[in-house]
């Protein structure tokens, strides 16, 4: 199936893809008013030291260790996709606990968890991290 | 073939998509004592607390035994195992046969043997959604409770309760509170945390008798309450296990495929013991994800595919009134610490690996420090300089970072 993909050594270190994460996801439908003043909580991070910087988000597994452990049964795999029911999900963690990439987090008031779900319950459709990469660092296609 | 699961927690869910990933064909059935759709057992605390609800705390959607084609026997006890017959006796005196069985029977509050006890009007264990129907019923907010148990169970049901009740006394044996989880600074700040809501807690004491609606205890105190809440602990139900000469340590012995010392008889789940591989020991680790995994492995051998389950840890991950903390691993071994206002962390390293871990307050990513316990990652493959201040993937080779984000994943 067609995943995110990361090249670390295009990475520009630039955040955007986190802005437009946090875009996609704010329900808004024009950026600067979607993010003026607000501090961020994307669902693809960037990880950066001494000139090298990659991002990180849900590498939808085969075998995901967060559905497994899931307490509720909040997060479940569509179609190789691992989604999060926000509905069922009461903010216990353990996906984070159990999650190798780190790529489960807290939503904006902790009390449930948000994760990447390749911007399929969204309106953008298609992963808005990786159209508005500038330099092809984040991609999404089969390997 | 015909597959029976005794049991209807997170071990039999795991164990019927164990079975389905690959097999469409074999009947299942399921024989679960409680009348209830599979429910998440952890979720009576947050039913309590009003986060969730009857319906939310369905563990798979209403269509699950459905669209999995498994026969659901609610309401129904397992008396006897005929393991040469190979078919289990129900209470009712049916028979069900088996090709292959499943042994998820849990754990059952153990009950200290207490003089008084049985003059207590109002009691309760903290295990099953019953016992969180019953306290919400008998709660009121004039309602003292008493806890007896500061470990997870107890002290998820003072959360649950708190909003409701008048005044909770939580009472331990032991001097401090969440001790199969957290180190004496770990509790020491989530005690604090706690008792900021009100809860009170009488620890390093227990109580001796009861009458009544009073408890004395061991220190001389005495303690009037409504409502005892008993979570000191749970036993493995392994006596069905046990009566047809299954190996039984503290849980049920099964190796890494879930097989008993019995043919075709398997177990998962609370009612078993697991090699914990940061210990090197066999113990019961009754927690959900390692009884679904658990669950999901035996049902995948059960039908001919391999999947072992050999990476068994302890772990956790919990909260309370906001404050969330997440363990995992072992403590024996070398310590790096760090803790400020409102947190703490804990790495431990023994023999050239992490092996264990707590943080309280900041828990982000902490997924990435289990993985490199589960997965025993030598620490001279990464800067564990950097893995000291948080968990990230910069602190593995460029090339491991290749293998996790470049790569399809397992």
């Amino acid at each position: 199936m067609k995943r995110i993909y990361v090249n670390e050594k295009w990475c520009l270190g630039c955040h955007l893809c986190e802005y437009y994460c946090a875009f996609a996801n704010s329900g808004e439908s024009d950026m600067a008013v979607a993010l003026r003043d607000v501090k961020i909580n994307p669902r693809i991070r960037i990880e950066e030291r001494n000139g090298v910087s990659f991002a990180v988000g849900c590498r939808h597994c085969e075998e995901p260790l967060c559905v497994k452990s899931c307490i509720t049964g909040a997060l479940s795999i569509h179609d190789g996709v691992i989604q999060v029911d926000q509905d069922k999900c009461v903010g216990c963690y353990t996906c984070i606990m159990a999650c190798p990439y780190g790529a489960v987090m807290p939503s904006d008031d902790g009390s449930v968890i948000q994760k990447c779900e390749l911007c399929l319950n969204n309106s953008t459709g298609s992963p808005a991290c990786v159209k508005g990469c500038p330099n092809q660092a984040i991609v999404f296609e089969e390997r | 073939m015909d597959i029976v699961i005794i049991g209807n927690s997170a071990a039999a869910v795991g164990c019927i998509e164990g079975i389905r990933q690959s097999d469409k064909e074999s009947s299942i059935t399921v024989i679960s004592k409680e009348p209830y759709p599979t429910y998440s057992r952890p979720l009576i605390s947050y039913l309590l607390y009003g986060k969730t609800t009857e319906q939310g705390m369905l563990y798979r959607p209403e269509s699950f035994y459905r669209d999995n084609h498994v026969t659901f026997m609610a309401g129904k006890t397992v008396k006897a195992i005929h393991k040469d017959e190979k078919n289990v006796l129900l209470e009712d005196g049916s028979l069900i046969k088996y090709d292959k069985l499943l042994i998820a029977t849990g754990s059952t509050p153990f009950i200290p043997p207490i003089q008084g006890l049985d003059t207590v009007p109002y009691q309760s264990t903290f295990l099953s959604l019953d016992d969180a129907k019953f306290i919400q019923a008998a709660v009121t907010p004039e309602t003292r409770v008493l806890i007896m148990g500061a470990g997870l169970i107890g002290l998820k049901c003072a959360e649950g309760i708190q909003r409701l009740v008048k005044s909770i006394t939580v009472v331990d044996l032991a001097d401090r509170i969440l001790p199969s989880i957290l180190d004496e600074q770990g509790s020491d700040l989530v005690k604090a945390h706690i008792e900021e809501h009100g809860i009170t807690f009488i620890l390093s004491d227990s109580v001796t008798r009861f009458e009544e609606n009073r408890a004395y205890l061991s220190s001389g105190r005495a303690v009037d309450f409504d409502l005892l809440v008993i979570a000191v602990g749970v036993r493995p139900n392994v006596e069905l296990a046990k009566d047809i000469g299954i190996h039984v340590g503290r849980g049920i012995q099964v190796d890494a495929d879930g097989r008993t010392s019995q043919p075709d008889i398997y177990a998962a789940g609370d009612c078993t013991e697991s090699f914990d591989i940061t210990s090197g020991e066999r113990r019961v680790l009754a927690l959900l994800p390692a009884a679904y995994m658990q669950g999901e492995s035996a049902g995948i051998h059960m039908v001919g595919g391999e999947k072992p389950y050999d990476k068994a840890i302890p772990m956790n991950a919990i909260g309370f009134f906001g404050l969330h903390m997440i363990t995992a691993g072992s403590y024996d071994g070398e310590s790096y610490i760090e803790s400020g206002t409102g947190t703490y962390k804990r790495l431990v390293t023994k023999d050239g690996l992490l092996k264990g871990y707590i943080l309280i307050g900041d828990v982000a990513r902490a997924g990435i420090y289990t993985a490199m316990i589960r997965n025993q990652v030598p620490l001279d493959t990464v800067d564990f300089d950097l893995l000291r201040e948080k968990p990230q993937l910069m602190a593995f080779s460029r090339k491991d970072r290749e293998e996790m984000l470049g790569r399809e994943p397992k």
